[in-house]
């Protein structure tokens, strides 16, 4: 039993038991903290009733939810209606079975790896679990049976189709740059140093993919500027518009989960992962027991703050509207990120891909290159475009009231 | 052999036992614990309190259908990407040579043309489509 537990499988599955279990607790406690920051932001207390400060908010809600009519209405699809908080419910707790948690940690005579799952394809395993999470959404809107709800849906796929594709190239990126699709590869390889002191994350080397990663992952989890889908004062609750009781928060649950499992994606990608410059029990070669919870909290520390980014931008931005957003995607991140993909290209060619000049260089061409394409083609990538006929109203007639 | 392939989604097997059971006894919770009440009225569905005039299922705007169809082309063009961005990447920095049928090698320069004569395809149905006004959603 005790060799079973020391070895790498048992390892894995006691850790992918402990994950779903922080998962659940830390999704119900997302939402206590998108409420609170809330109310940071709009200068208001937030929930502060339950509990100390609030504190026991997540669980009050979750009663409330469990005891609350589970309402199948008599119009729906009622199979596909079931089906869909499921899917998405279970594919968004499933995604985070790739990621790194803490590098490696001796356990008596074996080494081994702090992580659910080591797939030699680990990036292609996230994305596509990622991409099943649309059919959740779709599934859900088009079995509701009602205009909202269908809305929603078919506005989902459009927008998570849209964005895929330059989330995919962001991630060719930095495939190309490290060789490997391998999530815990990808990690190590930024743990080295230019010059001994700046760590090689790639955030540093190609900021420019970061920054489209980080858009493409808020529309991937359908969070503000791009929540369309549920658009609360176009479209009532969009896809969800039916559903009541836990199924609701299902939903709900599954938006932060995938929250969390995107922010673990962007720090493993591009901050990498575990790893905290210039401090020993965060470097790879350490594996005692407190290095491996140093290098979790460090991980948690990297999601927690991606975290509070999206609820920020939430609180923050205005939503697109849903002609914007895809024109975002299509005129606007994909040159983008074809670029960005021709550049990695070539720095690879020339063996140069881990040269930090060399590719902010490329990066600060790329970026001249987009500039000066909007600037000369006069497309407005998020507004109207310029050959269209105003629509501004016209002089408004006063006229004489009629006697 | 096989086995031995399939050991690191061993522990992901877990988890979607695990999550499934999860997902189940949440529904089945849900729907054993609440009350349950129906009338004609809650059994509609909610349009903001207007009535129903017509079914949901019926045709809506030909654009979503557009974009579907582009993300089918692009998408699998760039998972043929994917393949390519490894070996490629191996050839520039290892050296790698690929074998021909012919007994020949190639290098990352042939990698390097090939690619660029695929992704001059892909940009130029791009700006074909840009130009034909598939983007253009106002």
């Amino acid at each position: 039993m005790v060799e079973f537990l020391t070895s790498q499988l048992g390892v894995s599955i006691i850790l992918a038991l402990v994950v779903i279990g922080v998962m659940l607790g830390s999704v119900a406690y997302c939402i206590f903290f998108e409420r609170k920051i809330a109310g940071w932001v709009q200068d208001r207390f937030g929930p502060n009733r339950v509990g100390y400060r609030g504190i026991l908010q997540s669980i009050a809600d979750g009663g409330k939810l469990l005891l609350k009519e589970d309402v199948i209405p008599g119009h729906v699809d009622t199979p596909l209606f079931i089906l869909a908080p499921a899917i998405i419910f279970l594919v968004a707790f499933v995604g985070f079975a790739a990621i790194p948690w803490g590098g490696q940690l001796q356990l008596g005579e074996n080494l081994v790896d702090i992580q659910v799952a080591k797939p030699d394809i680990g990036l292609l395993y996230i994305l596509g679990v990622a991409s099943i999470g649309v059919y959740g959404v779709v599934l859900g809107g088009w079995s509701s049976n009602n205009k909202y709800s269908f809305y929603g849906g078919i506005r989902a796929a459009a927008q998570m189709l849209s964005y895929e594709i330059p989330l995919g190239l962001c991630i060719l990126v930095v495939v190309l740059t490290m060789g490997t699709l391998r999530l815990e590869s990808i990690t190590l390889q930024q743990t080295e140093y230019w010059g001994g002191i700046l760590p090689m994350w790639n955030v540093i080397l190609h900021p420019l993919a970061f920054l489209v990663f980080l858009i493409t992952a808020l529309a991937e989890s359908n969070r503000m500027p791009f929540d369309l889908p549920e658009a609360e004062q176009e479209l009532v609750g969009g896809y969800h518009t039916e559903y009541s009781g836990l199924k609701f928060g299902m939903f709900l649950l599954a938006e932060y989960a995938h929250m969390i499992t995107a922010s673990g994606f962007i720090a493993v990608l591009f901050l990498g992962g575990w790893h905290f410059p210039w401090i020993a029990w965060t470097q790879p070669e350490a594996t005692a027991w407190y290095a491996v919870i140093a290098k979790m909290l460090v991980l948690a520390g990297k999601i927690t703050f991606f975290i509070f980014l999206m609820m920020w931008l939430r609180w923050t931005l205005p939503r697109l509207r849903f002609d914007q957003l895809l024109r975002l995607a299509w005129k606007g991140l994909i040159p983008i990120t074809l670029g960005l993909f021709t550049l990695a290209v070539i720095l690879v060619y020339v063996g140069r891909q881990q040269s930090l000049p060399w590719a902010l260089l490329g990066n600060a061409v790329v970026l001249a290159i987009v500039l000066a394409a909007a600037g000369l083609s006069q497309v407005e990538v998020t507004g109207r475009q310029a050959n269209l006929p105003s629509i501004r109203p016209g002089p408004v007639s006063t006229g004489t009231a009629r006697t | 052999m096989i086995l031995a392939t399939l050991e690191p989604y061993a522990a992901i097997g877990v988890t979607i036992l695990v999550v499934m059971l999860i997902t189940a006894a949440i529904l089945v919770l849900a729907h054993v614990i609440g009350p349950k009440r129906h009338g004609p009225v809650k059994d509609s569905p909610y349009e903001s309190g207007m009535p129903l005039v017509v079914d949901t299922q019926r045709r809506f705007n030909v654009r979503f259908y557009i974009v579907a169809l582009l993300f089918l082309l692009f998408d699998v063009e760039i998972i043929f990407l994917w393949p390519w961005a490894q070996v490629f990447h191996h050839a520039a920095t290892d050296g790698v040579t690929i074998p021909l049928e012919n007994g020949g090698e190639v290098g990352k320069g042939f990698l390097l043309v090939g690619m660029a004569i695929f992704l001059a395809l892909l940009v130029f149905g791009l700006l074909y489509e840009w130009k034909k006004g598939a983007f253009r959603w106002d």
